[in-house]
């Protein structure tokens, strides 16, 4: 069970279509703004732990994916996801040793940067609907989640894809 | 993977300053023209559309026990409804085909042409969510269906909008309570014309360009006038909610709760609307010619 390029493409990649599925899911009217951003975490994940192999270019092809899938404009989830895989990767020894918690809240102001700038995507292409607020919650939604998330990722990545020395 | 651990890419920089220009470069092509359509549906029916479909799938499971879970006698009393409801409609059926040919007849006498007698499909929204901030919905009828975009959609109670994207196997459809859509409606009552832009929020519409000496009232129904050219003529819209006169302002603030039920329904219609008005015009003139 080592790690081959092979091997690690097939477990990243299947990890992020199990994310747009959940992002593709029906939810009730009133949860739909509540729903964390599932691609994103599973790609900071990522680009936490595998920086070699996960990048921007990732980012970039899952966001257009992602945009087709949302009908989003061919680009902003491309953008907003090589923009979080960027900070990630700039700071992955840091954000690594860091508390569950503490990862938790950084990731929400990463997220909150995301978010703004589909705020001024949608501003400058007359797509803005309603309560700016709204665009935050995905953020705080995803801080919750990320521990939670993080401890199964963590047991995926050991199951599938060992380093030779298991750092963590 | 190791020797990755403390080396810093210089270039990561660089990489995400061109990932940027690309994406500005696709975003400003994709809002402004149609050059990335293809590319779009090719995407969208092969690689996209599986996952939607699979994303849909535990939604239909769940979503009505009541109907896998009937018992005979319920079962019995619904066709009994079911069929008397037929008879009811089928009676008012042929009242409104003596009534059609009626009224085509009429109009031909005045010289106009009119556009009845659309074909419809019936097509099923896909039970996946599509971008959050945007009203729209996916149908499972695509380009195999001769479905084009520009399409109006209908549902069993008002118009609910237009096909904006199609694949091969599916379509995306713009409601009409989003904000970048636009619809010609007249008012059943007297017959004022305006345009209906949608506001984000699927209960509610807005008219523009109603001016303050306005004889609109709460109640009244708006009709699809068929200015457009998009949508068929006469068919339900919206139902006027709230006529608010402004003195200060160049035009009253006129809203209308759309009939169609834009975030429930799950059937929809896909409608053609008969396409030789020209060919009928050109007879009409024959006709009218000798005499």
């Amino acid at each position: 069970m080592r790690a081959t390029p092979w091997r690690t493409f097939w477990i990243v990649s299947g990890t992020l279509v199990l994310a747009l599925l959940l992002t593709l899911l029906p939810l009730p009217n009133w949860m739909e703004a509540l729903r964390p951003a599932w691609v994103e975490l599973v790609l900071i994940y990522w680009a936490m732990f595998m920086p070699a192999s996960v990048g921007l270019f990732a980012g970039f092809i899952f966001g257009l994916i992602v945009d087709i899938a949302l009908g989003s404009l061919l680009g902003q989830h491309a953008l907003g996801l090589s923009l979080v895989t960027y900070i990630v990767l700039k700071n992955h020894q840091k954000l690594r040793i860091y508390p569950l918690i503490q990862q938790g809240v950084i990731i929400m102001f990463i997220l909150m940067i995301e978010q703004v700038l589909y705020l001024w995507i949608h501003g400058i292409s007359n797509q803005a609907s309603g309560n700016a607020f709204v665009y935050f919650i995905p953020a705080v939604t995803s801080m919750i989640l990320w521990p939670w998330l993080f401890v199964l990722m963590r047991d995926i990545r050991r199951r599938f894809l060992p380093t030779p020395t298991q750092l963590f | 993977m190791q020797s990755s651990l403390f080396q810093q890419n210089v270039s990561l920089t660089l990489r995400l300053l061109v990932i940027t220009v690309i994406c500005i470069v696709l975003m400003t092509v994709d809002h402004r023209n149609n050059a990335l359509k293809g590319f779009r549906s090719t995407v969208g029916s092969y690689l996209v559309y599986p996952l939607q479909y699979l994303a849909s799938l535990p939604a239909g499971l769940f979503q009505n026990p009541d109907k896998t879970i009937v018992t005979r006698k319920q079962l019995l009393a619904q066709n009994n409804r079911l069929n008397q409801e037929n008879l009811q409609l089928k009676a008012q059926l042929l009242k409104l085909a003596s009534l059609e040919e009626e009224n085509e007849r009429l109009r031909k006498l005045m010289g106009a042409a009119s556009g009845v007698g659309e074909e419809v499909l019936i097509a099923e929204v896909v039970s996946v969510d599509q971008d959050y901030y945007k009203q729209q919905v996916l149908i499972n009828k695509g380009s195999d269906h001769n479905v084009y975009v520009g399409q109006p959609v209908i549902d069993a109670k008002g118009i609910m909008g237009q096909v904006i994207e199609v694949n091969r196997f599916a379509s995306t459809v713009l409601l009409i309570s989003d904000p970048g859509h636009a619809l010609p409606v007249q008012s059943n009552r007297g017959g004022i014309r305006s345009i209906v832009q949608g506001k984000g929020n699927p209960n509610e519409l807005d008219l523009l360009y109603i001016p303050n000496n306005t004889a609109l009232k709460p109640g009244d129904l708006l009709i699809s006038s068929g200015l457009g050219g998009v949508f068929p003529p006469n068919y339900p819209v919206g139902i006027v909610s709230q006529v608010q006169l402004r003195p200060s302002q160049p035009f009253a603030q006129v809203t209308a709760t759309p009939t169609a039920l834009l975030d429930k329904s799950r059937e929809v219609l896909l409608v053609w609307p008969q396409a030789e008005p020209k060919a009928e015009k050109a007879e009409i003139a024959a006709e009218a010619k000798p005499k």
